[in-house]
């Protein structure tokens, strides 16, 4: 079942939330995941590894490197759901 | 006619003894910060490591071996002569060829034992014991020498903020021998191939060779593909080496993963959800990752801190470049 943009944006405020203990407003779009939320490469990989299973999408290791913002992930998130 | 003769050996196996030795310096996070543009508090948040263990000039990969090896060897309570393979699991070789396991047989008075090297990064060691299990069940020898020995700081590049932090020098020994019970459960080892970049050297030995710099190959990471592959890949991996084993989760008295990074041996134990009573081995907050000698020497510390460990049953698993892994139970010595 395809989710939202608003319940993807929704949905990983909670995972890295999960990983990382940033309250779930704090995860907006524009926030870039390293300058803005301090998450470094490996609680980010935690994050994508989780967002794969709760989201039902893959995201390949080649993938996470161009996801450098919250909203670049939910855009990916959400197009790649069948 | 006569047919051919089979050879038959021990129906179990076991690791009688374990011996190890440690880089003869310490290096803080602080000593290695600079050139990385790091911190104390980057490193120890990013790795669990506090401080790694490295060998001065003085001392080398064969050094090591030799130390753990003699240490294994007096506690194993066996003559040296006894040793019918030597087996090193190692990428610190400086030379391609003859083997480090030639030169520490010669060394601990195994000659004429059977010697060789394992390249297999980070899972040798777990090679080392799978092999010694079916070489002395299938009565090729009587005891085998399996030593993990690396000189990980020969290829470290300092400037290097994919791996070389994490980066340590040591050497773990293990005598296997025969048992009366079963003391090394079934093997659960493979590869994966496609992952050949994930980790590995910066460059080859030929480029290095023709560099007018004449920079030595050092070792580099895409940590990211390495951390996703050894958390869910090898948890996959541990559990089936425990159902192979028919011992159950509970009945674990250690975990001893590779000691390739604190956040992956943390995650690790998330996902395979041991009770609070299965000992996890953590020795990289004080050795660093030595690759295939960080098993041997997690274990060792192990039961130099919990001697009543001994005699339990322990789950070691190694993964690493290749990419490359192995686990398997034991009875700890």
């Amino acid at each position: 079942m395809a989710h939202t943009a608003d319940e993807v944006l929704a949905g990983l405020a909670d995972l890295i939330n999960d990983e990382t203990g940033i309250s779930v407003d704090q995860v907006t779009l524009e926030k870039s995941f390293t300058d803005d939320l301090d998450i470094d490469s490996i609680s980010m990989m935690t994050i994508v590894v989780n967002a794969e299973e709760k989201f039902d999408v893959k995201i390949p290791d080649d993938e996470v490197k161009n996801l450098t913002t919250v909203g670049e992930a939910v855009s990916y998130i959400s197009s790649a759901q069948a | 006619m006569t047919g051919l003769n089979q050879a038959t050996g021990a129906a179990f196996t076991r690791i009688l003894s374990l011996g190890a030795a440690r880089g003869d310096t310490i290096v803080t996070n602080d000593d290695i910060a600079g050139p990385i543009e790091s911190s104390d508090e980057w490193i120890r948040q990013r790795t669990g490591i506090i401080e790694r263990r490295r060998s001065s000039a003085n001392e080398n990969a064969i050094d090591l071996a030799e130390r753990a090896s003699t240490e294994a060897i007096q506690k194993a309570g066996i003559e040296p002569s006894q040793i019918g393979a030597v087996i090193v699991a190692t990428i610190s070789n400086a030379v391609q060829t003859p083997s480090l396991a030639a030169l520490l047989a010669d060394r601990v008075g195994a000659t004429p034992a059977a010697a060789y090297d394992i390249s297999a990064a980070c899972a040798g060691y777990t090679y080392g014991i799978a092999q010694a299990d079916a070489l002395i069940r299938a009565g090729v020898c009587e005891y085998v020498l399996v030593v993990g020995a690396e000189k990980l700081s020969d290829f470290a590049k300092p400037t290097d903020r994919s791996i070389s932090f994490l980066l340590g020098d040591g050497a773990g020994a293990a005598v296997v021998g025969p048992s009366d019970s079963v003391g090394i459960g079934p093997t659960v080892w493979g590869s994966d191939g496609s992952k050949w970049d994930a980790v590995g050297m910066d460059r080859t030995l030929k480029d290095a060779f023709e560099d007018p710099k004449g920079e030595f190959p050092t070792l580099r990471q895409d940590g990211q593909t390495v951390f996703r592959w050894a958390v869910w890949e090898m948890a996959k991996v541990a559990q089936q080496a425990l159902e192979a084993s028919g011992i159950a989760a509970e009945e674990l008295t250690a975990f001893v993963p590779h000691q390739a990074n604190m956040r992956i041996i943390d995650e690790f134990a998330k996902q395979l959800g041991f009770p609070d009573s299965v000992l996890i081995a953590r020795d990289i907050q004080t050795t660093g990752n030595t690759s295939a000698a960080s098993i041997p020497l997690a274990m060792h510390r192990l039961l130099e801190e919990r001697p009543e460990a001994s005699g339990g049953y322990a789950l070691q698993i190694g993964f690493g470049a290749g990419l490359v892994f192995g686990a398997q139970v034991v009875k700890l010595p």
